[in-house]
């Protein structure tokens, strides 16, 4: 029987930087994978020779550098590279544009309304206030208010001061923007339709709810926080798709001495007397060690992993209620050539950014009442990306991998499971909407792969396919994440600690649940975490 | 649909020039491009703009001695129209607009409802019911939510108007010989109208220079007539186009601000300590209280009452001829007391002049004792001193020809 300091369950992009963090620190670590290979909802695959696809996640916005840096991720391989605009395609055969160039941007919008083009600096300052506030909350473990430890209450006061730098005016804006619905957030700012639909849209990617559901103007912020980040390349493609992330991580973590076991399924956390001791793989095997870290989400560790009579009931109660509505699908599709979309002039960066078909909020909204009714979308939106266009290693030259991740798409249909057919339906809503818009679409496919939330679930382990292991509504933020009294990464069971994105500061490919987990988890040995630079200043 | 008007698509599917161009050209990049020597060209609110056309320092002197063409059509231009619109604008800005006749200029500044400054501008009384007003921001959603309740009109129009400041000693004589019959009796801040071929030209005796000059404005088909009749008239009175380097000393001689360089407007601040009201900018004599209520008049009343203004706006003049840039103010070379957010050598006053934004009670009540550090850097080195500087008057630069009516033809 083997014996490890500590054992990560899960090879996710969080688990391994947890990972990295922790061997760093002069701890023998063991990251356990239940897939041949890691990477989680970040990978990189070839499943039909010579396409890369990113499976799931497909841009790189929120991957806080300090992580890139601290584990020496760019010589290990990583590069993300900056991409540009992109484009809405209208249904009267027009586009609106998004560009890098501040006034070319203002040019676009104003083709539609003089109005909008104008009102688009005081949206983007705003905005961009927000993401000030919440930046620097990213990196630090989310306050406990249960306790009254002198750290916690500093946490407090920290976030306390934060906000009383606001003047009374912009707190209330920010409880509003907090609450709001994303369309009714749009509103106060624009007049157009298409300009409404395609800030809302990259706004409320992976989240079940509708652009008119309060609570999604601060998903905005979470996709919109990349762009604050001010250094170069913050939002961009990671060169060889999203497995670059995690495989720069993976070598990172061995080049320390760490060892990645792949085809390792846990099946039992261990605990006996309230600590753990370990785990047990599916092929019965025994792992020893007395810290593990689940980067699985919260459900799948405590409900599935863990016996239930070694946990408080109160904190089942919790997990078994935290919101882990999977809303969204992915087809990945290999083409032999680049599509066209007409509406497009010849030659448009649009090409090279990402793309929707979708004009207006109202279809937006339309498109979710058919999530409620538990089927996918007859009209779904889509954020579509060619990576390829700015990425030579993920196609030989001429071909190109397309990414499109599809909202809304429920975790059931009608109450029932998923079946081939129903995919196969789903899928062919997102080509026909993609054909309509270019011809002779369909010809240039050479392979394609689809993803309900039935095969995110299966292979990623995400329950119900939920993109951010968890929603991120504000109920579910900061010292709520994921359950009241355990925000701070620790869990019941003494030695057994969360790291993945169901916890503070959530999901998407940004790497700091893992970085925080690492510290709270340094800090209950007395070590001091070793190789973790500050965050970086917001100033 | 009628055959000559286009849809709001077709319209909308024509507009896109900024993918070919993404930098505008205004209406004279082709005498500007033909003009320029040195190729150097900046970013002016989306417009290529040149930053010099031949040598600075000679451009300079242009406006100083002679007569200086400076294109100002990427300044942002509103046009408000209708029976409000007196009063409309009388709500939105400081100063009185009913004390603005027609056919005057008043320059002038709005603010948010904490009162903080939005812009700076000058505004234009084209007729009784006819404004335009002149900025560096944009602010149409601001313009348009504020005309609740009045019957206005507000156009932007930015790209359809040119605009040509000529300036200088000989700018009268330059406009005299073009034929502009009457231009003589323009006094500051007049405007009149002159025809131009088969229309007309607006002619205002403004600039940003604080010399003799005007303000030329014409619709964009007229541009390319309008400047060669302008350059040559000026050929007997050394006519010279400038860039904004020459005209940015000569602004800062006279003392004027500029949006987002000197202050940092309340739609653009990011952090909230950013924002100024009128009083912090050295704008208090635009606040005009007798006036209707106008927004921000509260805030900034109930500021000056409480003495809650936190900032104030100076000029210096600094020992020796080192310019301070951006150097930090000190009080008694200890206490840090503000920024100088613009500075030169003046060549015209032969001092080392500088616009500072200072911290209260700096520069209200302790107004002695002011130093900079300035940080020079030669050959790789940053030269570093602590110079004296002295709170001086505004403008740095006066000149009796700037207001001489009739004006002087040299
Ligand atoms: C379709 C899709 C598109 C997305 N697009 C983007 C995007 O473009 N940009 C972005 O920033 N974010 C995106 N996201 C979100 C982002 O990818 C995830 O939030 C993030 O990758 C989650 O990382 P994690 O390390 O927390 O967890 P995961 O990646 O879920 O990692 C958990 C790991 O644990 C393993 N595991 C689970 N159970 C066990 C077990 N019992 N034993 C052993 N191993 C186990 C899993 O196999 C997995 O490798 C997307 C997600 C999806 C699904």
């Amino acid at each position: 029987m083997q014996k490890y300091d500590a054992l990560i369950v899960g090879g996710g992009h969080n688990g391994l930087v947890t990972a990295c963090y922790l061997q760093r620190s002069g701890l023998k670590v063991a990251v356990l994978e239940k897939n041949g290979w890691v990477g989680g909802a970040a990978t990189s695959r070839e499943l039909t020779p010579g396409f890369l696809y990113s499976n799931c996640s497909y841009v790189c916005s929120l991957f806080r550098p300090e992580i890139m840096r601290d584990l020496e991720l760019p010589k290990h391989g990583l590069q993300v590279i900056a991409y540009e605009g992109g484009a809405v395609f209208t249904r009267d055969g027009d586009y609106l544009a998004s560009y890098r160039d501040h006034d070319s941007h203002r040019r676009e919008f104003a083709r539609y309304s003089k109005r909008d083009a104008e009102a688009y600096e005081r949206y983007a300052r705003d905005v961009t206030r927000q993401c000030r506030f919440i930046q620097p909350l990213l990196m630090r473990t989310a306050p406990d208010p249960f306790s009254f430890r002198p750290r916690d209450i500093s946490e407090l006061l920290y976030l306390a001061k934060k906000f009383g730098e606001f003047s009374p005016h912009e707190m209330a804006e920010t409880l509003r923007f907090w609450t709001m619905s994303i369309s009714d957030y749009l509103d106060e700012y624009f007049e157009t339709d298409v300009i409404k639909a395609y800030l809302a849209l990259s706004g409320i990617i992976g989240t079940a709810l509708g652009p008119m559901s309060p609570g999604t103007a601060y998903v905005l912020l979470h996709h919109y926080m990349g762009e604050v980040d001010g250094s170069v390349g913050a939002w961009g493609y990671a060169r060889g798709g999203m497995g670059a992330v995690t495989q720069a991580l993976a070598r990172s973590f061995e080049a320390a001495g760490g060892v990645i076991r792949t085809d390792a399924e846990v099946s039992k956390i261990l605990a006996r007397g309230g600590r753990t001791t370990g785990v047990v793989l599916a092929n019965g095997d025994e792992v020893r060690a007395d810290l593990v870290v689940s980067s699985a989400d919260v459900k799948r560790t405590f409900l599935k992993l863990v016996d239930e009579d070694a946990l408080p009931g109160d904190f089942v109660h919790r997990v078994k209620h935290f919101k882990m509505r999977g809303s969204s699908g992915k087809v990945n599709i290999a083409l032999d050539s680049l599509p066209e979309f007409p509406a497009l002039p010849e030659g448009s960066s649009c090409m090279r950014g990402d793309m929707h078909f979708t004009d207006s909020i109202e279809r937006m909204e339309r498109a979710y009442d058919d999530w409620k009714d538990g089927r996918w979308s007859t009209d779904p939106f889509l954020d579509m990306v060619i990576p390829t266009t700015l990425d030579p290693t993920m196609a030989s030259p001429g071909k190109h991998f397309m990414s499109c991740f599809v909202q809304y798409c429920p975790p059931k249909v009608e109450g029932r499971d998923w079946t081939d057919a129903d995919r196969d339906a789903f899928a062919e809503t997102v080509i026909s909407q993609i054909a309509s818009y270019s011809p002779g679409f369909r010809e240039r496919i050479v392979h394609m792969e689809v993803r309900t939330p039935r095969e995110i679930e299966n292979e990623v382990g995400l329950t119900e396919g939920n993109i951010f292991q968890g929603e991120l509504t504000f109920d579910q933020l900061l010292f709520n994440r994921p359950v009241p009294g355990y925000a701070q990464y620790r869990s019941p069971i003494h030695g057994l600690y969360m790291c993945g994105s169901s916890t503070h500061p959530g999901g998407g490919v940004m790497g700091a649940p893992g970085r925080n987990a690492a510290a709270e988890i340094l800090r209950d040995l007395k070590r001091t975490p070793e190789q973790m630079s500050k965050a970086h200043d917001v100033i | 649909m009628n055959a000559m008007t286009k849809s709001a698509a077709e319209l909308r599917r024509a507009a896109r020039d900024h993918i070919r161009l993404p930098r505008l050209e205004t209406p004279f990049h082709d005498r500007l491009m033909a003009l320029s020597e040195v190729n150097d060209w900046y970013n002016w609110a989306g417009y290529k703009a040149p930053h010099s056309l031949f040598d600075g320092e000679l451009e300079y002197f242009a406006i100083r001695s002679t007569a200086a063409l400076f294109d100002i059509s990427p300044m942002v231009k509103y046009r408000i129209t209708g029976a409000d619109a007196e009063r409309y604008l009388n709500r939105l800005t400081l100063r009185d607009v009913r004390k603005l006749g027609v056919n005057r200029v008043h320059y002038t500044a709005w603010c948010d409802d904490h009162g903080h400054v939005l812009d700076d501008g000058t505004l234009f009384r084209l007729g009784e019911q006819e404004f335009r007003l002149c900025c560096q921001e944009r602010h149409l959603p601001w313009l348009l939510d504020s005309a609740f309740g009045f019957s206005v009109d507000i156009r932007e129009e930015t790209e359809e108007i040119a605009g040509l400041a000529l300036q200088g000693p000989t700018s009268h004589a330059v406009l005299r010989d073009a034929g502009f019959v009457g231009t003589e009796k323009l006094k500051p801040f007049d405007i009149a109208t002159f025809p131009h071929e088969d229309g007309t030209v607006t002619i205002s005796r403004t600039g940003f220079t604080g010399d003799l000059g005007y303000e030329l404005f014409v619709p964009r088909a007229k541009a390319l007539s309008l400047w060669d009749r302008l350059w040559n008239a000026g050929q007997e009175h050394a006519i010279r186009a400038i860039g904004f380097g020459a005209l940015d000393q000569a602004r800062i001689e006279t003392g004027f601000i500029v949006a987002n360089a000197d202050f940092v407007t309340a739609e653009g601040a990011l952090r909230a300590d950013r924002v100024r009201m009128p009083d912090e900018i050295g704008l208090e004599w635009l606040v005009d209280p007798d006036k209707p209520n106008f927004n921000g008049r509260r805030a900034i009343l109930d500021a000056r009452r409480n003495q809650t203004l936190k900032h104030i706006l100076v000029g210096l003049e600094i020992e020796g001829n080192i310019p301070a840039e951006h150097a930090l103010v000190y009080h008694r070379q200890k206490h840090e007391a503000g920024l100088v957010t613009a500075a030169i050598w003046s060549p015209t006053a032969k001092r080392n002049i500088a616009i500072a934004s200072l911290e209260r009670p700096y520069g209200s009540k302790f107004t002695d004792d002011l130093w900079v550090e300035i940080y020079a850097m030669r050959e790789l080195k940053y030269q570093k001193m602590m110079k004296r500087a002295k709170i001086v008057p505004r403008p740095f630069v006066k000149l009796a020809r700037r207001t001489a009516t009739p004006p002087g033809l040299k």
